[in-house]
């Protein structure tokens, strides 16, 4: 049966959300709608991401076609407009910082990060299993780092690295680990998170403790060593207090580490974060 | 006289206290119903306003008055148990006399009470003090006024805020003015609103201008005379800034001042094109007022697209300036602008202090600014002419003065497509946190930051509503952390006497006070008190949220506490 009034207002209902009720991106494959989301996702999302959506020390390469919380330009949309929770990836004009995108501009960024695509596996040049075996073996890694639930606690946690870093950043992190020191704790409303800090203090009892800061404010600092033991420290009843940007991560050379099995381990790391 | 909460309104709906914000007794029982339509009709009956009024314990205030009038706020400094304006009085130096929390006390400060805003976001309020009553704000645009002595509420009012506005740094609001007996709120979608000061209820609504085209209100409005003074956010939207004056009694506009000047007007020619129209110098901080000269001092901010000089050639007047204008009619007396052609977002919103110095014939009527560009400047407010500039913290922009004696932009300093290091990063060395002058050590105190970023342009189209940056900006490459402090200037030298390195950058403003004290807060949750010489930390207390808001003193029954919001929570502090 004909029912022109429903008819009509399914049109208008679709003329009205044309742009956000979409499952499907209306822009997909529109070099202009690319080229403005290029603009688009310098302001609003390379700060973590990086100039050419090709990632960074803060967040996941999204040029890799496989990506751990989106599948569809759906799921994309969805991910920019609500954020991720558990992670770092604000809510659209939430993070304090920006103002909000329109949903044109949000699909303007789907389009975008679609073009910026490349096809091929990310984990091809590596063996993910050789990999793991050296993780939890002879590269030590384990001794320090986690992953799913094994290894060690001294370092931080590389269960989602390799999902939520580009592979440079991951391959720059081993060979240069002082470069640049993990971003650690995050705090909801703090916009610069504590670091992987080295510290050193003396204790008013003489005692010296040499670790990695886990958080650290004016008046206290928490303090975990290679032992892992946590120590809960107020700064004006220390001795002494030094803190450092030498990163307690060792430095993997080549002579320690070859680029093949470094290689791999970045596979395993992949293989494990975009899980 | 007495703060009367009895008296009955027969023009609103009344609302049963019920708890923060979730107030509408008919709301409450029929979503205890989960009766859908009877929700819509309570939220529909509510909708304009959450109104709340305690069922009156009412607190006799002896000796409070029930009217804020012009000759209170001018002569503020006569009653240092109430904090009045927005930086605590006109000349805006966010300075106590109040001294009974004093340097021999202070490390035994205490928690007096917690009031939670059930907002989440940023709370970047200064509240407001009368006669024991404190009023502020939180995000999206609620009002509320509490037992100054207790954090137990009065009233709350939350706005149904559009879901479309967009604003550019959060859903925010940084307090409120408050004269006779009405309290006023810029809100995000752009109106300004009139509040009875007892009750919460609206008395006036006005639309400022049209919030889908980038306009919001996030700034405490300053109180002068009769006149409600705001000034426009939204330049990262490509607005075209504005200072309003509304009539306090109907919200009727008096006069409006717009801070990019149209074709025939002065200034207008410092813009390429059209590129006026959609120049930004938004004004979203509070400025400050000299009842002698009856002169405005409101400073502006970023012109627009904020990173990105291109298609708009020019000085771009008066954006990252000083205004003074006459109070009654808007009229621009003098400016100064700060940066020229700005393209690193350093808005001049930084509240300008006036400090007048002893001497002959009345001695020198100065303002001074510590400017987001990373620079200290000190102006003859009579004049505008700059006195000096001073670097207080890391800058790269700028190696050398023009004859005036004012910073001018290396030629490397602009964006680029690559991206270029330039220090202060986007953030600014110093950005809306409020500085504090202290009369008795005549110092300058600001909450600094030492950052470096990488400028990069990203052409953008101007789209009404839309953001319009033309630009992107990330943490420089250097190994090296953001660092934060809190400083102390010599304003008449623009050297730095003093500093305490926070743990990281913070947000929080700064409060002085007479008994030789600081206070401040950081990005870790901590509320903290300095010798006001020595920035050492005398006493702290950990709030659990980071600080975007200032301080501020106030007395109720003879009794000293220090206020601050923090996390989604007002504190207030005082001696056991």
């Amino acid at each position: 049966m004909f029912k022109p009034w429903s008819t009509l207002l399914a049109f208008v209902l679709v003329a009205v959300s044309a742009w956000a009720a979409d499952d499907r991106n209306p822009l997909a494959g529109d070099p202009k709608a690319a080229k403005a989301g290029e603009y688009e996702f310098r302001i609003n999302c390379a700060l973590c991401h990086g100039l050419g959506a090709r990632g960074g020390g803060r967040g996941p390469d999204l040029t890799r076609a496989q990506k751990k919380h989106a599948t569809t330009d759906a799921d994309l949309f969805q991910v920019i407009s609500n954020g991720i929770p558990g992670t770092a990836m604000p809510a659209n004009g939430t993070n304090g910082q920006g103002v909000g995108m329109t949903d044109e501009e949000i699909w303007q960024i789907v389009t975008y990060i679609r073009s910026q695509e490349v096809r091929a596996p990310v984990n091809a040049s590596g063996n993910a299993e050789h990999g793991r075996i050296l993780f939890y073996g002879d590269a030590n890694c384990s001794f320090c780092h986690m992953v799913e639930g094994k290894g060690g606690r001294f370092g931080p946690d590389l269960t989602g690295v390799g999902g939520s870093r580009a592979r440079e950043a991951i391959i720059d992190s081993v060979r240069n680990p002082s470069r640049r020191l993990a971003w650690g704790l995050t705090e909801a409303t703090k916009e610069f998170p504590q670091e992987y800090e080295s510290v050193t203090v003396v204790t008013a009892d003489g005692k010296k403790i040499s670790g990695v800061t886990l958080n650290e404010d004016s008046f206290t600092v928490q303090v975990m060593d290679r032992g892992e033991h946590i120590y809960l420290l107020d700064k004006n009843q220390l001795r002494s207090f030094t803190k450092s940007r030498e990163s307690a991560m060792p430095k993997y050379d080549t002579d320690v580490l070859s680029d093949s099995d470094l290689d791999d381990i970045v596979a395993f790391l992949v293989r494990v974060g975009v899980k | 006289m007495s703060a009367d909460f009895s008296s009955p309104s027969s023009s609103r709906t009344r609302c049963e206290y019920s708890g923060a914000f979730g107030c509408c007794s008919a709301l409450s029982a029929a979503k205890k119903l989960y009766l859908k339509r009877n929700v819509i009709a309570a939220l529909k009956r509510c909708a304009t306003q959450i109104l709340c009024t305690l069922a009156p314990p009412l607190l006799l205030l002896s000796g409070a008055h029930a009217q804020v009038t012009f000759d209170r706020l001018v002569n503020s400094a006569k009653e240092p148990q109430n904090w009045m304006t927005y930086s605590g009085d006109y000349s805006g130096k966010r300075f106590s006399a109040l001294d009974q929390i004093n340097l021999t006390n202070a490390r035994t400060l205490t928690a007096k009470w917690v009031y939670q805003t059930a907002a989440t976001g940023k709370l970047e309020t200064t509240p407001l003090v009368v006669d024991g009553i404190l009023y502020a704000t939180a995000q999206d645009d609620r009002a509320f006024a509490l037992d100054a002595r207790t954090g137990r509420p009065i009233w709350m009012y939350q706005r149904q805020v559009p879901s479309d506005i967009r604003p550019c740094c959060g859903h925010v609001n940084r307090g409120l003015a408050i004269l006779g007996d009405k309290v006023f709120l810029g809100t995000l979608d752009a109106h300004v609103v009139a509040l009875d000061a007892k009750t919460g209820n609206v008395i006036w609504d006005i639309v400022a201008a049209d919030y889908r085209t980038g306009y919001s209100f996030t700034v405490a409005p300053l109180a002068v005379k009769n006149l409600i003074v705001i000034g426009v956010s939204g330049g990262e939207y490509g607005v075209r800034g504005f200072i309003d004056a509304y009539d306090a009694a109907t919200g009727a506009r008096k006069w409006r001042f717009y801070t990019v000047p149209g074709p025939g007007e002065p200034g207008n020619n410092t813009w390429e094109g059209d590129s006026w129209k959609v120049g930004g110098a938004p004004a979203w901080n509070t400025g400050t007022y000299d009842p002698v000269t009856n002169q405005i001092f409101w400073p502006t901010g970023n012109p627009a697209p904020s990173n990105r000089g291109e298609g708009r050639a020019g000085d771009n007047l008066y954006s990252n300036s000083l205004l003074a204008l006459d109070a009654d009619a808007g009229k621009l007396n003098w400016y100064f602008q700060f940066t020229k052609h700005d393209e690193h977002d350093w808005d001049a919103t930084q509240v300008p202090i006036l400090i007048d110095t002893p001497g002959e014939s009345g001695g020198k009527h100065l303002i001074a600014q510590a400017n987001r560009n990373g620079f200290f400047y000190l102006l003859d407010r009579t004049t505008g002419k700059l006195i000096s500039s001073t670097a207080y913290g890391k800058q790269t922009w700028s190696d050398t003065k023009d004859a005036e004696g004012r910073p001018i932009a290396n030629q490397n300093a602009s964006p680029t497509l690559a991206g270029h290091t330039v220090c202060p990063g986007a953030l600014g060395a110093t950005n809306f946190m409020a500085p504090t002058y202290d009369p008795q050590t005549n110092l300058f105190y600001l909450t600094a930051r030492d950052q470096c970023d990488i400028f990069s342009t990203a052409p953008q189209p101007y789209e009404a509503g839309h953001a319009f940056y033309g630009s992107a900006y990330f943490p420089s490459e250097e190994a090296e952390p953001y660092l934060g402090f809190l400083k102390a200037i010599d304003p008449l030298t623009g050297e730095v006497k003093q500093k305490f390195q926070h743990a990281s950058p913070t947000w929080s403003g700064v409060l002085s006070t007479a008994g030789g004290l600081i206070f401040s807060g950081d990005a870790e949750g901590n509320f903290i008190a300095f010798d006001a010489l020595s920035l050492k930390p005398l006493w702290h207390f950990q709030m659990g949220g980071a600080v975007y808001a200032a301080p501020i003193a106030f007395a109720v029954d003879g009794k000293e506490y220090v206020a601050i919001a923090a996390g989604s929570a007002v504190y207030a502090f005082g001696l056991p």
